[in-house]
């Protein structure tokens, strides 16, 4: 098992060594590089970094041309400023011309705590999941990262990478074999599935706990490949247990919760709770205080999970 | 293909015709600026810039990017002209399953560098072009036409301040500054004057030419080679509707097709 880490902290760490191997990888900041950590690729190789300041619809832009020009370029902001505030942008110079450009968004959801709601990105996996040839991914911890980045790097075409500012605990040892479009159960169970995505995985991996501990066996899935979503997993779910409880730092609103139910309500239907911001923007305070406050945290969605089960048997 | 200003003369009114042939037989498309920018853009493709219709991903190759993307029946005319596609294509403009979209898109046009439609985008893709070329020691230039309505937009501003802090020599841009934009006079609709001052203001190198005379226009890309350790913009001052008598400084004529019996006219015109 490897070390607590952000997943931001593993996204420069990858970057940084990506960088020796593949010289057609340049990174773009808007002058957030210390808190998304391209800081540590920039400090490395200064000559391929770009700060292009507080103009975030310029930097995509710009990594629209370094794709044409044949480079990999990675695009870092805070997920707000990295995706709504430049959707259009995103939309035409990147989706449309399906280019081979990297979109890194970090302080993703309530974990960013403290600066409020104006900097939690709470919508956008809906934002980046509504466009065509766009990936989305959204990683556990620090070696799903690492995976998922070298991933990136290896493979064209327009991605959207959600990375999270805490600490997140290690889920997964090197063994781990990242493929976008898979997600992976990483404990089995019989009753009722919890499909997690990004930092809620942990929180679903205790509230498993807190359900055994009652008798009940979770089955615990991870999807950090939001888009393209593993379908045959999310039915596979819906046909061997009782129901699904989506979990994501984001809104319930056109994420993970929103793509598993496309997909079970046209293919199986099944019972679904989602977790998540229900229709909500977050608020100032400590990440704990604020998953208890809106009900996303490990009580939470164990108690969903009871209440699924609940009412199946009703 | 450095051809001479009579025979750029001949290529531009060729064009024009095929411009307001396409966008007829469409029924739909924007005449007006395509007509105000074919000048400049047949002197880069014609004399000017490096480029191979046989190669057209040659790393090598000069790079253009049309930001003002409605302009795009003048693109894909220039291109056909160039032997980048047949011809007879250009009669599919906007139609289904063409590739001839209403606004260009790269991956189905061979000689599109940028899909564009979405004002105030092209010149921060020219920027990002401009530094791959540099980090990998490419002597190719990338060249940007911009629309003077277009320049309302905050991104350009964005783009303008980066391509100056990052010495952007290698790259030169354009504004079709024909006075008009959709809505009516670019001036009453918001001032973008003064527009020289502007770009001097934010580090570039400014050229004010007549958009319409070849002598200067060569002249003013000539110059922007020569300039080191900064981007170039060359104010181009044009009449939307350029070389059709009934069109010329008509707004309505921004994205309005003629009629078959306005066609046969113009074309006479341009003959």
């Amino acid at each position: 098992m490897t070390d607590a880490i952000a997943t931001r902290e593993a996204y420069g760490n990858t970057l940084a060594e990506l960088g020796e191997k593949n010289r057609a990888i340049v990174v773009l900041d808007a002058d957030l590089s210390k808190s998304t950590k391209s800081a540590t690729f920039a400090a490395k190789f200064p000559e391929r970094f770009f700060d292009v300041g507080v103009a975030e619809a310029n930097m995509v832009g710009i990594a629209a041309g370094f794709a044409i020009a044949g480079k990999i370029p990675f695009a870092s902001s805070f997920a707000v400023f990295a995706t709504g505030r430049v959707f259009d942008q995103i939309r035409v110079s990147v989706a449309y011309s399906n280019l081979n450009v990297k979109i890194v968004g970090s302080h993703a959801g309530l974990a960013t705590g403290e600066d409020g709601a104006t900097h939690q990105a709470t919508e956008d996996i809906a934002l980046m999941r509504s466009l065509p040839n766009m990936s989305v991914i959204s990683p556990a911890d620090g070696v799903e990262t690492r995976l998922a980045v070298e991933s990136m790097a290896a493979n064209p075409g327009p991605v959207y990478l959600r990375t999270s500012r805490l600490k997140t605990p290690a889920i997964f040892d090197e063994s781990y074999n990242f493929k976008i479009g898979k997600g992976t159960i990483i404990g089995d169970g019989s009753d009722v599935s919890i499909i997690a995505t990004g930092i809620m995985v942990s929180k679903a991996v205790e509230a498993a706990e807190l359900l055994k501990k009652n008798g009940i066996s979770a089955r615990l899935i991870n999807m950090a490949s939001i888009k393209p979503l593993d379908e045959q997993l999310v039915l596979k779910a819906a046909k061997e247990t009782a129901g699904i409880v989506s979990c994501e730092d984001h809104s319930v609103i056109g994420g993970l919760g929103s793509a598993i139910a496309e997909t079970i309500s046209e293919k199986h239907p099944a019972k679904l709770h989602r977790i998540g911001l229900n229709d909500k923007f977050g608020e100032s305070g400590k990440p704990d205080e604020l998953y208890k406050k809106f009900s996303m945290d490990a009580a939470a969605i164990a108690a969903s999970a009871k209440n699924l089960l609940n009412k199946t048997g009703e | 293909m450095s051809k001479s200003i009579a025979e750029l003369g001949e290529i531009s009114k060729t064009v024009r015709r095929e411009i307001l042939k396409m966008i007829t037989k469409a029924g739909s498309g924007h005449p007006g600026g395509s007509l105000s920018s074919t000048d400049l853009v047949v002197a880069l493709y014609f004399s000017k810039m490096k480029h191979d219709s046989g190669n057209p991903t040659d790393p090598e190759r000069d790079k253009f990017v049309l930001s003002k993307g409605h302009a795009c029946p003048l693109l894909y005319a220039v291109l056909a002209e160039a032997g980048y596609f047949p011809k007879e294509e250009l009669s599919s403009l906007r139609k289904l399953g063409s590739i001839l979209q209403g606004h260009p898109d790269r991956n189905k046009v061979p000689g599109i560098e940028a899909s564009t439609g979405s004002l105030g985008q092209g010149l921060s893709i020219a920027n990002g072009i401009a530094l791959a070329d540099r980090l990998d020691k490419r002597n190719s230039r990338t060249y940007c036409l911009l629309g003077c309505g277009e320049s309302q937009e905050g991104q350009v501003w964005e783009a303008a301040m980066a391509a100056a802090h990052y010495k952007l020599d290698n790259l030169c841009a354009i504004i079709d500054k024909n006075n008009l934009q959709i809505d009516g006079k670019t001036c009453e609709v918001m001032n973008i004057e003064p527009v020289a001052e502007k770009w001097m203001a934010f580090g570039w190198n400014v050229i004010e030419i007549d958009g319409h005379n070849f002598g200067e226009i060569l002249k003013a890309f000539d110059e922007s080679k020569k300039v080191k350790g900064k981007p170039t913009m060359i104010v181009a001052k044009t009449v939307k509707g350029k070389g059709v008598s009934f069109m010329e400084n008509v707004c309505g004529f921004h994205g309005k097709a003629l009629t078959e019996e306005e066609l046969a006219k113009a074309v006479e015109e341009l003959k």
